[in-house]
């Protein structure tokens, strides 16, 4: 059995209460960094812990906290990133919905040391339960006196707030989230400067994923020298992952990183393998923005070593074999998927999604979306993967913020992995557009809701 | 502090863009800028077609950047080597920034009043394929009226945002902007408002394409055959120095004076813009410099004066071949 550091106790009775939190250990982590540590050692802390952001870049936290500029007279703030809307990515929500005050107790402890007096909780708009449950739970720990004036006795003041988004993808990416929070369109800022520089209303900020800020409890808990041991090379702790798709148990897992891939799909402690007896045939490992993995790569390494569920071991080999961590979106695809109409659909979203500020991806998008279409719909051509190919290069690391390499980067690897499946759609047009791509197993809903009406 | 751009040196101040230190060097080394408008807090970075490669980040620290970078948003730092003409990474990127804008720009040069001052005619012209790739519909609008002096031609818009924050900061009231996103984006007025104060008629001359016309001109002539006179009056709104498009003995347009990047060099109001078409009304200054680049200057063309270093620099020779070429040729 893995380690579990954030879910230990989701299944306790309650663990959304302040009173049960408390009871199983709740809120020591804040105390204890209160009254003993001073924010510097707190953030030492999170740096000897080599805690990478788990919204999907995979950045040193404690690193990124360091570089907060510092000026006398400016106030800091911290954002923690819950509009979690990447496709395949759920692990968030399932956090802020069962187990709230985990995330209120790691930004109480991450604004501490960051010297923030108000903090923000940037929701998805359509997020409402969740909303409505982190604002209770806020409530609680207010009048628990573990918010607002001088937390427990210290001195420490801190206002949290939870802010609905807006409902766009890129208010995800963490300036476009700042306009957002300011209450402008949410289009990504030109950076530098950074947002450690110059992030809400200018002053600076930082913002961290629902994950990441949750995981400095365990941290501050435990010390950061002991949550360094868990895990592997500069993957440490604990990581929870989303897992989707044709998978017999899918759900949120907290994994120890480092679990081997195929243990994660095949064993019933994960995954239990893949759902009706299928063969696994492919595997997008971090959220749909990350390249997608035939079954072959995604289970072995380019050394032909088993891959690990790292942040290295799912990068070996760059693009070409390898894939990222990303957010943790695990979602698996079992051989009776098509990956064209996987990819149109992942390219429509990044169409759909693209804030149009600048030209690559405002363009690119959609001209990918509809080559993809053409494909899906058996109007392809031989020349449209190699076209496809080029316009996602003409994309990639071209754009203000990374929604470009993100819709490139999903086209790119399909055709690099299956471009025979694409190929396949071009000379057998009329088979590919009458196929049902998997539903076959599912109850039609048209046939019940005739019957009741008789 | 230095910074090299192509092999050619120079020193700037501080916090200066690449796109400004190459524009101190001149020629060919000077990114295209479709979005940066130097008067304009803000702007630029959107367009990317000023994309660099950072060959040297510094002197402190020489790592390459990994990625290529906006010109126009990124400040130098000492020591800092970049490539502009030099890169077959960036002709290769600014390539597909071309065919992107394209995608949704018509080519109508033939029927547009900015052809000849077109900054992607000459962005396509130098960048462009032969033949596009993209096989689908274009988005289309229907030319949307916002006031007797402007006409918006959505249709031609390449969302460089420049009239927007032209609005934001030039006058003291904006009525349009962006509405929708991706690329249903387009720039309107808030429910179909006029775009009516003094200066209004800025946008028209921050519009890199033919997106915004002079509703005073359109259709009255093209612009090579026109003669531009620099002139100036006392204006109690603005500075009062123009330039005036002249049709044999007739104004047929005004305009604010631009630099050789296309950027007018101080804004103007809308009365010198539209309501002062008599020679009467202006003291003349003297015919306008026109840039060689410019399809006005049609047999006066200025010579090349290729500085020293590229001369001797056989990359550099390379990367201005054309210009050699066409110097050769007149």
């Amino acid at each position: 059995m893995g380690r579990k550091l954030l879910l230990e106790h989701i299944n306790v009775p309650g663990i959304n209460t302040l009173e049960v939190y408390r009871q199983k250990g709740g809120y020591a982590a804040v105390e204890k960094a209160l009254k003993t540590l001073t924010p510097d050692e707190v953030v030492e802390e999170v740096k000897k812990s080599g805690l990478r952001g788990r919204g999907g870049a995979g950045f040193p936290t404690g690193m990124k906290w360091s570089f907060l500029a510092k000026p006398e007279g400016v106030p800091r703030y911290l954002v923690c990133n819950a509009d979690e809307s990447e496709p395949g990515t759920f692990k968030d929500r399932y956090l802020m919905t069962y187990i709230p005050h985990l995330l209120i107790e790691g930004m109480i402890a991450a604004s501490y040391a960051l010297g923030a007096n108000t903090s923000y909780i940037y929701v998805r708009g359509e997020m409402m339960p969740q909303i409505r449950i982190l604002e209770r739970a806020i409530a609680e720990a207010k009048n628990a006196g573990l918010l607002g004036k001088n937390i427990f006795g210290t001195g420490y003041n801190l206002e949290l707030y939870v802010q609905p988004g807006g409902g766009a993808y890129i208010c995800g990416e963490e300036t476009a989230l700042l306009e957002s929070l300011e209450g402008k369109r949410g289009n990504p800022r030109i950076k530098p400067p950074f947002p450690a520089i110059a992030g809400l209303y200018g002053c600076p900020t930082v913002v961290n994923n629902v994950e990441s800020i949750a995981a400095v409890v365990p941290i501050i808990n435990e010390g950061g020298d002991e949550y360094a041991k868990i895990g592997i090379g500069r993957s440490t702790g604990t990581k929870l992952i989303s897992a989707s798709g044709n998978l017999k148990k899918p759900g949120v897992y907290e994994i120890e990183l480092g679990v081997p891939v195929e243990e994660f799909i095949y064993s019933d402690e994960y995954c239990g393998g893949i759902a009706n007896g299928k063969r696994l045939k492919a595997v997008v490992a971090g959220g749909s923005s990350v390249p997608i993995l035939p079954a072959n790569l995604i289970l072995k390494t380019i050394n032909n070593e088993a891959r690990l569920m790292s942040y290295e071991s799912l990068s070996d080999g760059g693009f070409a074999t390898g894939s990222m961590m990303g957010s943790g979106g695990f979602i698996a695809f079992d051989e009776d998927q098509c990956i064209v109409r996987n990819t149109w659909n992942f390219s429509r979203f990044y169409h759909h999604e693209s804030c149009g500020q600048c030209s690559p991806c405002r363009e690119g998008t959609g001209w990918m979306e509809k080559v993809l279409h053409r494909l899906e719909y058996g109007h392809g051509k031989m020349s449209d993967m190699d076209l496809l190919v080029d316009v996602s290069k003409k994309i990639e690391g071209n754009t203000i913020c990374p929604l470009g390499d993100a819709a490139a980067w999903p086209v790119a690897s399909a055709i690099r992995h299956f471009r025979d499946e694409f190929e396949w759609h071009v000379t057998n047009a009329a088979e590919a557009t009458s196929r049902n791509y998997g539903l076959a197993n599912y109850a039609d809903p048209l046939p019940k809701v005739e019957k009741a009406e008789a | 502090m230095k910074v090299t751009i192509d092999g050619i040196t120079v020193d700037v101040e501080p916090g200066t863009s690449i796109l400004n230190a190459a524009r101190q060097i001149g020629g060919d080394i000077v990114p295209p800028a479709m979005c940066y408008y130097s008067k304009l807090e803000g702007s630029g970075g959107k367009c990317r077609t000023c994309l660099v490669k950072v060959s040297k980040g510094s002197e402190k620290d020489p790592r390459p950047m990994p990625k290529l970078v906006a010109s126009c948003r990124t400040t130098v730092m000492d020591g800092m080597e970049v490539q502009n003409i030099t890169s077959p990474e960036v002709i290769e990127a600014r390539k597909g920034v071309v065919e992107m804008l394209l995608i949704n720009h018509p080519l109508d040069c033939p029927v547009c009043d900015q052809a000849g001052e077109c900054h992607l005619q000459d962005l396509g012209y130098e960048h462009g394929a032969a033949k596009t790739r993209y096989e689908f519909d274009r988005r289309t609008f229907e030319k949307i009226d916002i006031g007797d002096k402007i006409q918006l031609h959505m249709t031609r818009c390449i969302l460089c945002y420049r009239c927007v924050f032209t609005a934001d900061q030039i006058t003291n009231t904006r009525l349009h902007g962006i509405l929708n996103r991706g690329d249903h984006s387009e720039i309107s007025t808030y429910i179909q408002k006029a775009v009516d104060n003094d200066f209004s008629g800025n946008v028209i001359d921050v519009c890199p394409v033919g997106a915004l016309t002079d509703k005073t001109f359109r259709f009255k002539n093209r612009v090579w055959f026109t003669k531009p006179v620099e002139a100036h009056r006392d204006c109690d709104k603005c500075c009062g120095k123009v330039t005036l498009w002249y049709k044999g003995e007739d104004v047929i347009r005004v305009t604010g004076r631009k630099d050789v990047y296309g950027e007018v060099e101080e804004f103007i109001c809308n009365t010198c813009r539209f309501d002062k078409k008599k020679t009467a009304d202006w003291t003349i200054e003297g015919p306008r410099k026109v840039s060689h680049k410019s399809v006005i200057s049609a047999n006066h063309y200025e010579t090349m004066k290729p500085l020293p270093v590229v001369k001797t620099n056989p990359l550099l020779q390379e990367a201005n071949k054309e210009q050699f070429e066409r110097e050769t040729r007149l």
